[in-house]
């Protein structure tokens, strides 16, 4: 059984169609890329996966339950998938340690001695440890990003949503970022990452998906796509950022 | 210049005045907690998505807006026992007294007010810090209460002092229902003893050092609460 599965999902603002049937699926330890030019609805698809955008038509199925349905326990399900946020959306009025254990106390029901333990383990990780204590007003957005992706495996998730996790910051932090996402891929953790990074696609994604139009154009293995793109579209826009 | 006045009168009635100050301060901080917590719910409701909740809440704080504080007031302290004696039958049936009348009074329309300075508090929160608590498994409650609310309250807080000044300025209109505050006091004092100029001049003193040190009180904590950057 696929861990996310999308059946001819359509989403409408108002009478703008934002998501045309997109179906496609992730399996579980898949890391999957989603890239495409911008409006294209690759962030309004990803944020489907748990819920925070909801959708009109079709169906979506996370781990086994349907996210569109009413008896969907939404925060117990959101609480399995891990999401980091083009603007990290770190809570400025907490420390980095309370950033991390908030959730864990709260609605996993650890204590808070268990949560500082894994918070303090997850930011050792990311090489933030000397920061725990500090603001995320104090850090660099590298390091805000890299607290938020901490943030996000203090649940233990089942897999992790990226939102154009490297969109926001200087050009000098990317690879900081990047670095700890390259290692939860080749961990085996099920990924979907909506980037522009191709560099990252072709080290460590699955399969590529190329939206344009709130349609998925393409949905390809790594080699087939960055290869020979079957659509003009995705050549055109591979054409237009491999330039560089 | 001074020569006329005589400022002993102040002196004299000191007791009185505090007596007036201390209902002043009291009710200001009533009404203040009470109308903060109302107009709390109140923002919440009115952001609500759903319509039950969202129209009441609109309907309330319009009216109350709408309609002078001391109409309010009035309202309550002659409508309450008749309200009582309509729903118990019993037609000897007292009010709640002119204080707990005034201070519902000032809580029910402290709260439109409040509210409205909340809901602005809410909203000056990025969505994404709503969505990131949401991804994170938080539930409505958890969400407001741990991550939109301290963030917004923090935004609001000068606007929220400027509201609770007016509030202490307003409760001399209790003067309706009989009850006598400080200026209320000052006011008696200065008709009885014939030294308007005095009791005046010492009211306004009063009132600037009270409201200055608020500010400055409000300043330091602001500092104080916003974290470190």
């Amino acid at each position: 059984m696929a861990m996310i599965e999308f059946k001819n999902v359509s989403k409408w603002y108002g009478s703008f169609q934002v998501l045309k049937d997109c179906t496609t699926k992730v399996e579980k330890g898949e890391v999957i890329v989603v890239c495409g030019p911008s409006g294209s609805g690759k962030s309004t698809l990803i944020k489907c996966v748990n819920g925070l955008e909801p959708f009109q038509q079709g169906e979506l199925i996370v781990n086994g339950q349907s996210v569109g349905a009413k008896t969907t326990n939404l925060p117990q399900l959101r609480a399995k998938i891990g999401m980091v946020f083009q603007n990290f959306e770190l809570f400025p009025h907490m420390s980095v340690t309370a950033n991390l254990n908030l959730a864990q106390v709260k609605v996993l029901g650890r204590s808070p001695e268990e949560s500082t333990e894994k918070s303090r383990a997850l930011l050792q990780r990311v090489g933030l440890i000397d920061h725990a204590r500090k603001f995320p007003g104090q850090l660099s957005g590298g390091q805000q990003q890299r607290v938020a992706i901490a943030r996000a495996l203090a649940m233990d998730p089942i897999a992790m949503l990226f939102d154009e996790p490297t969109s926001a910051l200087d050009p000098e932090m990317i690879n900081e970022v990047l670095d700890v996402m390259v290692e939860l891929a080749q961990e085996g953790m099920t990924m979907m990452c909506v980037t522009h990074e191709m560099g990252f696609a072709r080290k460590v994604a699955h399969r590529v998906i190329f939206m344009d139009q709130g349609e998925i154009v393409e949905d390809a293995t790594k080699t087939d796509f960055f290869g020979t793109p079957r659509s003009e579209r995705a050549q055109q826009f591979l054409s237009k950022i491999l330039h560089h | 210049m001074f020569t006329d006045f005589d400022f002993d009168v102040i002196e004299r009635a000191l007791p009185y005045l505090w007596q007036g100050m201390m209902f002043s301060l009291g009710l200001t901080l009533l009404a203040m907690v009470g109308g903060i917590v109302l107009g709390t719910l109140l923002a919440l409701m009115r952001l609500s998505s759903y319509k039950v909740l969202r129209v009441p809440a609109g309907t309330y704080v319009n009216l109350l807006r709408s309609t002078p504080l001391i109409l309010v007031i009035f309202w309550f302290y002659f409508l309450v026992p008749i309200a009582v004696k309509h729903i118990t039958g019993d037609s000897y049936a007292q009010g709640i007294g002119p204080f707990h009348s005034a201070l519902i009074a000032f809580t029910l329309f402290e709260a439109a007010y409040y509210c409205e300075i909340i809901r602005a508090g809410i909203q000056s929160v990025p969505a994404g810090q709503v969505q990131a608590a949401q991804a994170l498994g938080l539930n409505y409650w958890q969400a407001t209460l741990q991550v939109v609310l301290p963030q917004a309250f923090r935004n609001m807080v000068p606007i929220l002092l400027t509201q609770g000044i007016i509030l202490f300025q307003d409760t001399s209109l209790v003067y309706v229902v009989g009850l006598t505050d400080f200026m209320g006091a000052a006011s008696k004092v200065a008709q009885r003893d014939g030294r308007l100029v005095e009791m005046y001049l010492f009211a306004a003193l009063i009132y600037f050092i009270l409201c200055y040190l608020a500010s400055f009180f409000v300043k330091r904590l602001q500092s104080r609460i916003t974290p470190p950057r």
